[in-house]
């Protein structure tokens, strides 16, 4: 399939074109807190009065929604010429989960190609100024379609923890993306208590966003918003923000 | 249902970038069985969208495609009956045909790696256009 043949890769498009910014948050390596970050950029963002948006792509492992404490399954979006989002805490919301639940869903590449597409194509997200996307990890059919489809609306965010391990696997991420020249938002480290990764960001010549130390605490605070919100991992969130916005 | 609006306008700028200004006398769509599309909606949302669009069609058929599975991991071969599934995940499957991994497992061997060879969604399987309109 090539970006023409398919009906529903022609209005996708039209379905973004009044997002303001992209934001899909990645990382080839698994567990380094994309799904904590992408979700809590898009809380600090509807705090900030802004309109956001956010969009879980980890359709085998949704867990948005679990850091937003909400029963997916719940949820019934308003249709009107496709489906309109429901808004959860101030967020324009989309996930799988919708519609799968709790149920496992083990999924192949190209269903995973499939449900990008339909999903895209039906989601009506209006006007926002960011729209954060939770991936899965990896360099694979997920990550490729936004790469692929959306090369040119596309602002991902890298997120990397200082890992000898992970280090490796960012480098790789930052080429593809470099190499495919995408407009990159930046490098957030994090469970670090150093800059370590400056001096990646500053070899692919990449926005250091700042880094967050490791809280012992986070867990507990998951699905809690109150108590998420009032957490120094909160500080770091809201300061990441900023510099996303001014970037 | 209306989400089938969503679907008619990309099938709708589809056939108008195929069409090249051209009328189109006869359009077959294949609807997947899984999907449970509302055909009259997508009827309706179709012939509106390209009537805006000023794409002149003649006929526009619908053909429903029976939903085959095929486990990948035993082979067996299956033709679910979508009318005795349950309403709610009928629509899940409605809205993301590939929530059906969550809900449908292999009746043989209870594997949830299964191929949908045909009747997933909506596709168009003819365009015939008028290379000299009147
Ligand atoms: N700064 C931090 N301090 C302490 N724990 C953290 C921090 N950031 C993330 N975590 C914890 O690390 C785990 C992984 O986080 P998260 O699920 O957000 O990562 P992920 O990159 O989305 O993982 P996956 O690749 O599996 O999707 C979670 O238990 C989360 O609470
Ligand atoms: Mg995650
Ligand atoms: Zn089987």
């Amino acid at each position: 399939m090539n970006t023409q043949s398919d009906p529903r890769l022609l209005v996708i498009p039209q379905r973004l074109a009044g997002v303001k910014h992209i934001v899909p948050v990645m990382s080839s390596k698994g567990g380094v807190g994309k799904t904590l970050l992408s979700t809590l950029l898009a809380l600090a963002g509807a705090d900030k009065k802004l309109k956001v948006g956010l969009l879980d792509l980890d359709f085998t492992n949704p867990s948005t929604h679990i850091v937003l404490g909400i029963d997916p399954a719940s949820i019934q979006p308003v249709e009107e010429k496709g489906v309109i989002p429901p808004i959860i805490h101030g967020i324009k919301y989309m996930t799988l989960a919708i519609y799968t639940g709790e149920n496992p869903t083990p999924l192949r590449g190209s269903a995973i190609n499939d449900a990008f597409l339909e999903i895209l194509a039906i989601t009506r997200w209006g006007e926002l100024d960011y729209l954060f996307i939770d991936t899965p990890p990896g360099l694979s059919d997920p990550q490729l379609n936004l790469l692929t489809y959306l090369p040119s609306r596309i602002e991902p965010l890298v997120v990397a923890t200082p890992s000898p391990l992970a280090i490796r696997s960012v480098e790789k991420l930052l080429k593809v993306l470099i190499e495919g020249n995408y407009k990159i938002t930046g490098l957030v480290e994090n469970m670090s208590n150093n800059s370590k990764l400056l001096k990646i960001a500053e070899k692919y010549n990449v926005k250091y966003l700042g880094s967050i130390p490791y809280y012992n605490n986070i867990d507990g605070l998951i699905g809690n918003l109150e108590a998420l919100r009032s957490s120094q991992f909160y500080g770091k969130i809201i300061h990441i923000l900023k510099g996303i916005i001014r970037a | 249902m209306v989400h089938e609006w969503a679907l008619a306008e990309a099938i709708a700028e589809y056939i108008e970038q195929q069409a090249k200004g051209r009328p189109v006398k006869k359009l077959v769509i294949s609807l997947g069985v899984l999907q449970s599309i509302d055909r009259e909606i997508l009827d309706f949302a179709l012939k509106n969208i390209l009537d805006e669009r000023n794409v002149r069609i003649g006929s526009i058929e619908y053909v429903d495609e029976e939903v085959v599975l095929r486990c990948k991991r035993c082979g067996y071969e299956w033709k679910p009956s979508m009318n005795e599934v349950d309403e709610s995940i009928r629509e899940a499957i409605h809205f993301v045909p590939e929530a059906v991994y969550s809900y449908f497992k292999c009746p043989r061997c209870g594997s949830r790696d299964f191929e949908i060879e045909s009747g997933r969604g909506i596709s168009i399987k003819e365009m015939v256009f008028d290379e000299h309109p009147k």
